[in-house]
């Protein structure tokens, strides 16, 4: 026989220290991937004065009497924030007239690139539904302070950052008062599934 | 114990020595499935999954290039406490007998400059550069906006699909 197996094995046990240590990583940023949302502390959000897309002030009072999924992300954002607006669409979907009762809205945590116009052409591609909304540096600051949004813009040349961001699913009832926390990367028929026990337990 | 660490150097010589005939020779990386997500209007930044196996020996993916972005970028991407985090990464390992996935909510190139929309159906090239094979030039299939798997429409023929694949939570 050749020397081949043998040299598979001790290539194995050279790699081993650095596979271990490369393991260890992956079973931790895993296990943090599959935590369960952690419950918010009792008051999730409040006022709020924002801009939609055809730069209309809009207030939290603006969508009373809808149920509210408030998504917070970024039009930069290439994977989970897509995931999770997708997610938001396939539950309008299939909710079918139920959804009349709910309202999406996509908030930026990024006012600086996402103007208006950019959140408008923005969400357009997922449903006619979610309304995003932008504002000024301070009102947003104001609105992810009050949902417990953790925002982390990161260092970058020029305008290319990223921006760490909490991608929870935030559900307020129609008084506008926090519900629950759901994960931004549940599916769509999770979402619909939530939402119309809610719905059906409420007329 | 003696004879196996003597037949290690052996087998440690013998790979160094380019008379053997068995030495495994460069890594082959099989490059599958290789899609993107239609852009959204006016986005700046799109992204590219796939799932890579490689032949003979371990490689490593080192960069990544394409005529329809300024950059691109390989990014991990990682959820703790809710909170979700993108990291450029230096390269990716990609190992024999297993396969390697990017995917939605786990590692991915991210397409930073986008010089024109992606539209579902649309395909572009790709070119990836391995540490050891050297370069490889793929062509990447656009599909939905927001798309978990690669879509299997128009793509009849494609080895190794993987649709669907995302995480199971």
């Amino acid at each position: 026989m050749s020397s081949k197996p043998l040299l598979v094995l001790c290539t194995a046990a050279m790699l081993l220290v650095a596979g271990i240590a490369g393991a260890t990583w992956l079973v931790t940023t895993r296990t943090g991937a599959s935590a369960a949302p952690v419950a918010p502390a009792a008051a999730v959000g409040g006022p709020f004065t924002l801009t939609a897309a055809d730069g209309a002030t809009v207030t939290d009072e603006s969508y009373r009497g809808k149920w509210l999924l408030v998504y917070f992300g970024y039009t930069f954002c290439p994977d989970a924030c897509p995931t999770a607006l997708t997610n938001i669409s396939a539950a309008l979907q299939q909710l079918g007239p139920l959804a009349d009762r709910v309202q999406p809205l996509f908030i930026t945590v990024d006012p600086h690139r996402d103007t208006p116009k950019v959140m408008a052409d923005y969400v357009k591609a997922f449903d006619h539904r979610i309304v995003g909304l932008t504002g000024s540096t301070a009102a947003i600051a104001a609105v992810t302070k009050e949902y417990g949004v953790y925002v982390a813009p990161q260092r970058s040349e020029g305008d290319d950052y990223l921006v760490d961001h909490s991608s929870f699913i935030y559900l307020m009832n129609p008084d506008g008062k926090f519900v629950a926390t759901l994960s931004g990367a549940a599916t769509g028929a999770q979402l619909a599934a939530r939402l119309q026990t809610l719905l059906s337990q409420t007329s | 114990m003696r004879s196996l660490f003597v037949a290690c150097l052996l087998s440690l010589v013998a790979a160094a020595g380019p008379a053997a005939a068995d030495t495994p020779t460069q890594p082959t990386i099989q490059v599958h499935s290789v899609w993107s997500r239609a852009t959204p209007g006016g986005a700046k930044t799109a992204v590219v999954y796939m799932t890579l196996s490689a032949e003979g020996q371990a490689d490593r993916l080192v960069a990544a290039s394409t005529p329809v972005a300024d950059k691109a970028e390989l990014h991990s991407e990682s959820m703790s406490g809710g909170v979700m985090q993108m990291r450029p990464l230096a390269s990716l390992e990609v190992k024999p007998g297993a396969t390697t996935m990017l995917k939605p909510g786990g590692n991915h190139i991210m397409l930073i400059g986008l010089k024109h929309p992606l539209k579902a159906g649309d395909s572009f090239p790709l070119t990836l550069a391995f540490e050891k094979s050297g370069k490889q030039e793929v062509t990447v299939h656009v599909a939905k906006v927001g798309a978990m798997g690669m879509d299997m429409e128009g793509m009849k023929g494609m080895p190794g699909m993987q649709g669907g694949a995302m995480t199971g939570h």
